[in-house]
């Protein structure tokens, strides 16, 4: 009875005027669960950010960010309830980090008003602004993911990889069928033989998969997993003895966790990405000044300068600066969702934001727009090295093969607009 | 003092055979129902709604129809996670392609789908009990699985494999899709529930809810008192599987709106349900929503208490909630063993007594 005269005096509140005192950013991280390695280090990784924000420039324009951390555990039901919970807070911006509660959020939040940002996962078709008025996923999403594993090896292999038979592994989901329609576009393009080996949630039972590889040798394997998932594939694949610089993750399949456990034979296995890895950045010495060193660390503070974490910190990072660009547009420090939603609109990260952040070359360049909400779509491609367990960045951010995915994209987000009756935005 | 025939007299055979005969237990009944259609409607609000009471209805519809099958006929089914996604993908495939049609038919369509699906899966329970029974049923909650994920008819070909609810009305009410508002989807499934509750009571204390529980207590003597177990059990599973297609369907359309069937109906939830049926009382209409409310609640209830007001770490409370959830699990069953529905029914005596306990 308590909790509900809080939440109904907290939804009275909410009507009475957004008098809030800090902008709040929602964490649906999970800490537990079967994806809790990838979910812990992305957690940190966004709480640490804020609270540097919050130390080190006492908040954004002036005004403290405030994160408010819920538990999903992966699981939509949860995240329900996390987004209820939390969405009378004021909260600006979403990011679920889980493409099954993201489909959940983008009619919710369209209904409430509030931005969702799903960097590199959700609903691929969501970089069609003209039809997902609130949903963002720049820098880069699955289908350039796919596109630049296919580019990355049309370049090592001389720009012919006809013939040639590349396998996809994928997490049995929403998350895991994404890559497959581009995929199969770019076999028809470039010639390849394209298959593809469910792995059902969660991962952990993949025999019969890898027998299936040992058989078709095929010359590349492409991985969609997370999780555990991850873990079980690359020891898999040691054990096959596949070798493993043919052996490519998408970006949520390449972090320090889902390698080390295979130890030595791990050695050379790549994963794409759109942000860049390590620890040199000017930005972590400020993070070890202002919140390792002062106790305010999210979690145990062992995960940064992870991969994962960095990219948690990435998000973090441009949401902030998206806050930022509202409050210059609106010339008010304390913006409400609808200013935010037009800050993310009007985002640009150019290299010399990024320097003057201390992140210099974290990630590509790129203008968010009112059409595309998915930016440049530029990846680029790292490798693991055992030895020193360390991931580097092996290529450029590059270009993907954009004629395959935007007609998709145009398609897909056309059926979803159908559906829903959306009009078109931009106009 | 509470709970007292005396005084209550009855003078038809109807009467003195009614659900609730005692006058008191009636008019708390009365009363339940009054709040939950008269007053709730009206203060609820998103998160009520969303993340307690619209799961606490489905779940519990979910749990009556389990609770027909495993406690009142005594097959034991581990498929329940597998029947709700018939339901779900029926709704699905109905909604979208007939829009113009009423989701209320659409729920009962679903339900009767899952009914016959539910049949066809129960059929080899006529030949083997128990936890063999078990097995089969858990054949039936990972084939069922499998094939909405496998068949790309049963999401539209959609590029993910998601199934998406688009908006749809009752009587030009938005029941489904964001818009919809939180007094209509509570109200929508309030009378499912309802009804199902009421159906669901009634079989059970007539002639049908008779044969399942002879069949459940010694299926060869009731053969040879002339109980057809043929009839029987699969009459169990296809009401059975009505409740919980309709759950199933609640659950998509009206709750979740975008559903993965692998994460959303796989083996946890036929758990789940077993856990609620089991925990709440077997062969209890009570029970079922009893053990729904538990196992919906007590996750809820503790993460406000661990997080909301003692500010501790999510993941802390998160694993403090399964340690906590277990052992009180283990501490119903032990204390006892009839589950919630019995502990109830010895309050209630208790009641009946005082202040003159014997």
């Amino acid at each position: 009875m308590k909790l509900k005269l809080t939440t109904l005096a907290l939804g009275a509140l909410m009507a009475a005027g957004p008098a809030m005192a800090d902008l709040v950013f929602p964490s649906l991280s999970y800490r537990t669960g079967p994806y809790a390695a990838g979910g812990i280090p992305f957690a940190d990784g966004y709480a640490d950010y804020f609270t540097l924000v919050n130390e080190r420039d006492g908040g954004i324009g002036g005004v403290k960010a405030r994160v408010i951390e819920c538990e999903t555990g992966y699981n939509t039901e949860k995240g329900v309830e996390c987004y209820e919970s939390t969405k009378g807070e004021g909260a600006l911006v979403y990011q679920p980090l889980s493409t099954g509660i993201t489909y959940q959020l983008i009619p919710k939040t369209a209904a409430d008003g509030i931005p969702l940002h799903t960097m590199g996962y959700g609903r691929t078709s969501a970089a069609n602004g003209k039809v997902f008025g609130n949903v963002f996923n720049y820098p880069a999403n699955y289908w350039d993911g796919a596109s630049g594993i296919i580019t990355y090896l049309l370049d090592s292999n001389g720009g012919d990889i006809k013939g040639k038979k590349i396998a996809l592994l994928y997490h049995n989901s929403a998350y895991g069928k994404e890559p497959i329609r581009t995929l199969e576009e770019l076999s028809k393009k470039h010639g390849f033989e394209l298959s593809t080996l469910p792995v059902d949630h969660p991962g952990q039972e993949q025999k019969s998969q890898w027998l299936q590889i040992r058989r078709d040798r095929p010359d590349y394997v492409v991985m969609w997993g997370w999780g555990v998932m991850n873990q079980v594939a690359i020891q898999e694949a040691a054990n096959v003895r596949f070798p493993m610089e043919n052996f490519i993750g998408v970006w949520w399949s390449g972090a320090e966790h889902d390698v080390l456990s295979a130890g030595a034979k791990a050695d050379g296995y790549k994963a794409v990405t759109f942000h860049n890895v390590g620890r040199d950045f000017p930005v972590f010495d400020d993070i070890q000044t202002y919140v390792v060193d002062k106790g305010l660390a999210a979690g145990a503070g062992d995960q940064i300068g992870n991969v994962l974490y960095n990219r948690g910190m990435y998000a973090a990072m441009l949401a902030v600066e998206a806050a930022k660009t509202a409050q210059e547009i609106h010339g008010v420090a304390d913006i409400t969702p609808a200013m935010m939603r037009d800050g993310m609109e009007a985002l640009e990260m150019p290299e010399a934001r990024m320097s003057a952040l201390g992140m210099p070359y974290f990630g590509p360049s790129f203008n968010v727009s009112c059409e595309n909400h998915g930016g440049p779509g530029l990846v680029g491609m790292t490798q693991w090295d055992a030895d020193t367990k360390t991931w580097s960045l092996i290529s450029d951010f590059q270009k993907t093969d954009t004629s395959v995915i935007q007609p998709l994209i145009e398609a897909d987000s056309a059926s979803y607009a159908e559906e829903n009756k959306i009009g078109g935005r931009c106009n | 003092m509470f709970y007292r025939e005396a005084g209550d007299f009855k003078v038809s055979y109807q009467d003195d055979s009614q659900t609730f005969p005692i006058k008191f237990d009636r008019y708390r009944y009365y009363a339940v129902l009054a709040v939950a259609f008269l007053v709730i409607p009206f203060v609820i609000n998103d998160y009520w709604a969303n993340a307690i009471l619209l799961p606490f209805l489905i779940y519990s519809i979910a749990a009556i129809g389990l609770n027909i099958l495993v406690g009142y006929c005594g097959q034991v089914s581990l498929g329940t996670g597998g029947f709700m996604a018939v339901g779900a993908y029926a709704v699905y495939k109905l909604m979208t392609a007939f829009p113009e049609v009423s989701m209320f038919i659409h729920v009962l369509l679903a339900g009767g789908i899952t009914a016959l699906v539910c049949v066809a899966f129960g059929l080899p329970s006529l030949r083997i009990k128990g936890f063999y029974l078990a097995v089969a049923t858990l054949a039936a909650q990972f084939f069922l699985v499998w094939l909405f994920n496998r068949v790309p008819w049963f999401y539209n070909y959609s590029a993910s494999g998601q199934i998406n609810a688009p908006e749809r009305d009752v009587f030009g009410i938005v029941i489904t899709g964001p818009n919809a508002a939180s007094w209509a989807t509570y109200f929508f499934c309030l009378i499912f529930l309802t009804l199902c509750a009421i159906v669901a009571r009634n079989l059970t204390r007539g002639t049908t809810g008779r044969t399942w529980m002879a069949i459940r207590d010694m299926d060869i003597a009731a053969e040879i008192i002339g109980v057809n177990p043929l009839k029987a059990k699969l009459t169990a599973f296809a009401v059975s599987g009505f409740f919980i297609g309709i759950s199933g369907a609640l659950f998509f359309a009206v709750y979740l709106g975008a559903v993965e069937v692998g994460e959303a109906f796989g083996i946890n939830k036929s758990f789940l349900v077993l856990f609620m049926v089991i925990i709440g009382g077997l062969g209890s209409i009570f029970g079922s929503f009893a053990g729904a409310a538990f196992l919906v609640l007590l996750p809820v209830v503790l993460k406000v208490i661990g997080v909301d007001m003692m500010g501790w770490p999510t993941d802390i409370v998160a694993h403090f909630q399964l340690v906590i959830v277990g052992a009180l699990i283990v501490f119903f069953l032990i204390v006892e063993p009839h589950g919630l529905a019995q502990l109830w029914r010895v309050a209630k005596e208790k009641l009946r007594l005082w202040p003159f306990p014997h």
